[in-house]
């Protein structure tokens, strides 16, 4: 499909800072150790009070481009649903930072949690045509649930970032299908703070539906299937979908483990499928395929079929995922609430 | 502080990315970047480049009674850090446990908000270090 495209480098941005599930819970007198459990989430991601999705980005993407000279990367593209500003992009503040500027074209995208991967596909048809030649995708969120709701047990804040070109390919994008429909199961009015959502009708009709759906498409397309790939990374709201819709498309428990980060940083919205992409290619062979398939509501799916070539180890992330998410400090219900903004006063 | 906009503009760049400059006739590097040389004057030749984004903590101190627009962040470190180069710039030190931050310390580069003109305004993003 993309003649020899593919991802050329990647960087992940974790927040130092963490709040336990069980922490939450104490606050609104639930049962932590059961919620906890239930959504299978240990704690999640806090950024810090002069942190935001723009500024998770650039840390993500100095570590995609780390190896590159920026003034070839000819866009930028940041997927996010919790932006800093409502109408300003964060993509010229990250080419800014990258020192791409200014014959580069830059936007900001947004698809509930699949803003990220919707920029690789764009960034994947700019290089595959030769109006580019490399493109940065990034999906960073600070992601807020509404105090006590079930969102605010499992939204954390992070950023991935794939940076995708012609030389020097560390993964083959073999092909990507979507699969979307107009399904309100999540959303955010303008100028409202938090996110509502379709409570029980987040999961069949939406998650599993789109996921299902878009891989279900690339299978037929390509002629794959499940046992074909070796790592399978879905969009993970929660630590408990990703593993049962893969179960349900026939993938072993172990091909989605290696992805699974929600457990320990919590759902990073458009951050999400990046980093867990991200940490497959920390640990990717050469030769091995991987499967890669966003979730966003509203709703729909982006699923990617990728193949690992040598290249990878030349270009692996100087610190993997899971060792950036070892590195941690612990905050109480109240320094959350100070660094998150959720007092109104601030 | 008002009308912030034109001074978050004009110093985006070199807040961003470190950049400042180096004088090609006496190599001396500075950051901020330098209109002329103070060595050499008149023969300075002056063009923009990047500082390196790793340096040492060569002295700090811890900030309780923060200025106007600062006040939610206190208690913080600023600190002076010596570049990898030699130039010394002055820095808040986020992310790290106050035990760690010490003279000699192993700092790198991390981007953060720096300033935000009310919560109407612009918002000034820029460099701040973290210990190693
Ligand atoms: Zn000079």
């Amino acid at each position: 499909m993309f003649n020899g495209v593919g991802i050329t480098g990647y960087g992940t941005y974790v927040p130092r800072m963490r709040i336990k599930i069980e922490e939450i819970a104490r606050v609104w007198g639930k049962d932590g150790a059961s919620l906890s459990k239930s959504l299978n989430i240990k704690e999640k991601t806090v950024a810090a009070y002069d942190e935001d999705s723009c500024t998770l980005a650039v840390e993500a993407a100095r570590v995609a481009c780390r190896n590159v000279d920026a003034s070839k990367i000819g866009a930028v593209f940041v997927g996010s649903e919790s932006p800093p500003y409502a109408v300003k992009p964060s993509s010229t503040v990250v080419a800014e930072a990258l020192g791409s500027t200014p014959n580069m074209t830059a936007a900001d995208l947004e698809f509930a949690c699949k803003a990220g991967t919707a920029g690789i596909q764009s960034a994947l048809a700019m290089v595959a045509c030769g109006m580019i030649e490399s493109g940065l995708a990034i999906g960073s969120d600070t992601a807020q649930g509404r105090p006590n709701d079930v969102l605010e047990f499992s939204s954390g804040s992070g950023a991935g970032a794939i940076l995708v070109g012609k030389e020097k390919v560390i993964a083959l994008v073999e092909a990507t299908y979507s699969f979307s429909t107009d399904t309100p199961d999540f959303w955010r009015r303008s100028h409202a703070e938090f996110p509502k959502h379709a409570g029980r009708f987040t999961g069949k009709p939406a998650y599993f539906k789109h996921v299902a759906g878009a891989a279900n498409r690339l299978f037929q397309e390509l002629g794959t299937k499940a046992e074909d790939y070796d790592y399978a990374v879905f969009h993970q709201p929660n630590g408990q979908f990703p593993l049962k819709v893969g179960e349900q498309l026939g993938f072993e428990k172990e091909k989605v483990l290696p992805g699974m980060v929600t457990p320990l940083i919590g759902n990073t919205y458009s951050g999400a499928t990046m980093i867990a992409l991200c940490a497959v290619l920390d640990v990717a062979k050469p030769g091995q395929r991987i499967l890669a398939v966003s979730y966003g509501s509203g709703a729909g799916s982006d699923a990617f079929s990728l193949s690992v070539t040598d290249e990878i180890e030349n270009a692996r992330q100087p610190v993997p995922v899971f060792e950036q998410i070892k590195d941690k400090e612990y905050v109480d219900y109240a320094l959350y609430v100070k660094h998150r903004r959720k007092l109104k006063s601030l | 502080m008002k009308d912030a906009l034109p001074l978050i503009w004009r110093r985006s760049k070199e807040r961003y990315r470190l950049l400042g400059n180096r004088c090609q006739s006496c190599n001396q590097a500075y950051y901020p970047s330098r209109k002329i040389c103070s060595k050499c004057r008149r023969a300075s030749k002056l063009v923009p480049e990047e500082m390196p984004k790793k340096g040492k903590v060569i002295s700090f101190t811890q900030v309780f009674s923060a200025p106007e627009g600062f006040e939610n962040e206190a208690p913080y470190f600023l600190a002076l850090i010596e570049l990898d180069n030699g130039v010394i710039i002055l820095s808040q030190i986020v992310d790290s446990p106050s035990e760690r931050i010490v003279i000699g310390a192993p700092v790198k580069m991390v981007f953060r908000r720096v300033f935000e003109d009310g919560s109407q305004g612009a918002i000034a993003y820029g460099f701040k270090f973290k210990v190693e």
